[in-house]
């Protein structure tokens, strides 16, 4: 079998801080073939905005990193970055042609990530002419207009300033630079958090089409599952810096084997179906990542916790088909890879 | 408006005649010698309603339809530039001085953000006390702390002595909304407006803010008016729902009249929009274009008709609709509001293929 477009191996990110090491990505192994998306689904602060960040190495100084493995078409893009006590180089030679060419990223907040004194079209343009510095003007400017094309902007809004964009316009902008070079692969960080519901869905349709139209493979990061139900194929749930269920999303959604998410689930009021029903609450908060639970993460919040919970980490266990837990009692509690779903 | 058009029933706590709030555009030097007319931004745009004890109203729509003005207003953080708000029957819009003091002790706002909203400076006692110095209310120390801490156990802080003397930094999210909410209770209010309480706070966290009020909802009949932009949490929390486009209520009535028979195109088109956490769910299209017009320069006729997929040319662009009764207690701002409603909404109107019910 050929190597997945980008495979993540036991991936352990540690910050530095004076209260002592932030444990903010534990042992996360996941991968992404070509074209797929994947949604990576949690709450603020259980580290999955640091799990993007460590693919591209764009992490802050006092990011140590402790194991693992990044690969991007089977070649590792982390170990050469990595210095001898953990912490990377952000200038290398090697990563530095992986960023954007390879994989680019949308950031969370894109409303605010155009420099607001420099006309949008010359920051797409300068992304182009830093890895194709042979290419002439006229060329790049034809590939700006393609993108704006593509994304659904009219391209006489090429040369304005950010500030001359509405919201939903600065996000296509923002997605037709993470497509400038024809990157395999995406990472888009709460893409459309900050939208309004219709502009959001207009940018959700337009993603899924472009998608379909490039074939890129994207890393979808969010807290919103039915963001993740409506464009991805595979998801992720982390919490506290592991990731406690994986599968399909269809998987996830109907045949939930972790007690986390089946209250994330949960926890979401629907449009549709009873109204009546009481949501539920998950009791507590996320943990403080410096000092973790001990076993399970999730035990102090969970309504299933028993003693063993308490004392022993449980391991990711296959439920099915391409589908894990991390539930000591998930085959008693959901079944064996069906039922039981939230 | 004369007040006696106004009937007064003892159950409603609060009117809303035709409410309006119109922002002054400044103009520069030059421009008053050029002689620009005073341009205005019509937040909120004559809106009306009711709310009966016990009942939250739901105020939905997008950023810049004038929800939080209206929520401000009906507070009287704003003053509105006309319109009645009649509180137990008495007209609140133009007081001033110790009369709209007295009035606010009566009616309370939780702010979106608990993270600015509460002054980092002060405990959790200082804050959910202060109102009570505002307002001398208690005799005593000793009787305003077990104030405080009725409150803060009303909020589900338990036991309250644990967080009276922590600072903001030390709590999480949800503990500094439950603070937000403990200030708003300690006055015992007959009303509170609450602005997007949940929409900065985590999935995991937001569920419980709801239910906790929702549960302060049944133990005091309070009434709410809950203003946010997701028509889920909308429906989730709220007995009635009204939904706002350009400072005007387009839709009102109960929750699921609105959320399953919607029979206004812009009501369609939110519901449509929001996404399903169902991977099975087939998703329509939203069938509206471009993007919300300024507030300033509005569209004439019915202001939604540019983006509208039923406009007709000579009726919506000329004359303004208004709210009609389409069934009982639930009202519609379109020329084609009772031919919408007829045909029914399903909402994977527009999806690729029709599946499931």
């Amino acid at each position: 079998m050929a190597a997945p477009l980008l495979e993540l191996e036991n991936l352990i990110v540690h910050f530095k801080t004076h209260r002592g090491w932030v444990h903010a990505v534990d042992n996360v192994s996941f991968t992404i073939g070509k074209g797929q998306t994947l949604g990576l689904v949690g709450e603020s602060g259980c580290g999955k905005t640091t799990t993007a960040f460590s693919i591209l190495q764009i992490l802050p100084y006092n990011a140590h990193v402790k194991g693992g493995d990044v690969r991007l078409k089977g070649r590792s893009i982390l170990r050469d970055s990595v210095k001898e006590d953990g912490t990377i180089d952000p200038f290398n030679e090697n990563i530095r042609k992986v960023r954007w060419k390879e994989i680019s990223m949308i950031f969370q907040g894109a409303m605010n990530a155009f420099n607001p004194v420099y006309k949008v079209g010359d920051q797409i343009a300068e992304a182009i002419r830093v890895h194709y510095p042979d290419m002439s003007e006229q060329e790049i400017w034809k590939r700006i207009e393609e993108l704006y094309d593509l994304v659904g902007i009219p391209k006489d809004r090429i040369m304005n300033y950010p500030h001359e964009y509405s919201g939903g316009m600065k996000q296509r902008a923002i997605i037709a630079m993470a497509l400038a070079l024809n990157p395999s692969l995406i990472i888009a960080d709460e893409p459309t958090t900050a939208l309004d519901v219709i502009t959001q869905d207009r940018i959700l349709g337009e993603m899924k089409r472009i998608q379909e139209e490039t074939k890129t493979a994207m890393l979808l990061i969010t807290h919103d599952v039915s963001v993740v139900a409506e464009l991805s194929d595979k998801m992720a749930v982390m919490y506290a810096g592991q990731i406690v269920e994986m599968g399909t999303t269809r998987q996830i959604f109907k045949e939930t084997a972790h007690p986390y998410t089946e209250a994330l689930l949960g926890a979401f009021p629907s449009i549709k179906g009873d109204k009546k029903k009481r949501l539920k609450a998950i009791p507590g908060s996320p943990p403080d990542l410096i000092s973790p639970p001990r076993g399970c993460r999730f035990h102090p919040r969970c309504p299933y916790a028993r003693e063993r919970c308490l004392e022993d980490e449980p391991e990711l266990i296959k439920v099915g088909d391409g589908h894990y837990s991390r539930c000591h009692y998930t085959e008693e509690l959901f079944g064996a890879g069906q039922g039981g779903g939230a | 408006m004369t007040d006696e058009n106004v009937e007064i029933r003892d159950e409603v706590v609060l009117q809303v005649r035709d409410l309006r709030k119109l922002f002054e555009i400044k103009r520069s030097f030059k421009e008053v010698l050029a002689r620009r007319p005073i341009l205005y931004v019509k937040a909120v745009d004559g809106i009306s309603f009711d709310i009966r004890k016990g009942e939250i109203l739901g105020l939905v729509g997008e950023s810049g339809c004038g929800k939080t003005t209206t929520g401000r207003l009906v507070t009287r953080l704003e003053t509105p530039t006309s319109g009645h708000i009649y509180f137990h029957g008495v007209d609140v819009a133009k007081l001033q001085g110790k009369a709209l003091k007295a009035f606010r002790r009566h009616v309370q706002m939780i702010f979106q953000d608990p993270y600015e909203s509460l002054n980092p400076r002060f405990t959790v006692m200082q804050t959910v006390m202060e109102p009570l110095l505002i307002h001398g209310i208690g005799d005593t120390y000793d009787e305003k702390l077990e104030m405080v801490i009725q409150a803060l156990e009303d909020a589900e802080l338990k036991p309250a002595e644990e967080y009276l003397d922590r600072f903001p930094h030390e709590l999480s999210g949800g503990q500094r909304q439950r603070v937000a909410i403990a200030r708003a209770l300690v006055l015992k209010p007959q009303f509170i407006v609450a602005d997007e309480p949940v929409s900065m706070l985590d999935v995991s966290i937001r569920s419980g803010v709801m239910n906790l009020m929702l549960d302060l909802r049944e133990k005091y009949h309070l009434p709410y008016i809950f203003i946010t932009h997701d028509i889920a949490v909308a429906r989730y929390m709220s007995d009635r729902m009204a939904v706002m486009y350009l400072g005007k209520i387009v839709e009102i009535g109960e929750s699921d009249n609105v959320v399953f028979n919607p029979s206004h195109p812009y009501t369609r088109a939110l519901i449509t929009a929001v996404p399903v956490p169902d991977p099975d769910h087939k998703h329509g299209r939203v069938q509206i274009k471009g993007e919300l017009p300024s507030p300033i320069n509005l569209p004439p006729g019915c202001r939604f008709h540019p983006r509208c997929p039923y406009m007709e040319k000579g009726i919506c662009d000329v004359k303004e609709p208004e709210l009609v009764e389409v069934a009982e207690g639930h009202m519609v701002a379109c020329h084609f509001a009772r031919k919408l409603y007829e045909e029914g909404f399903s909402p994977s109107e527009g999806a690729e293929e029709a599946t499931q019910a």
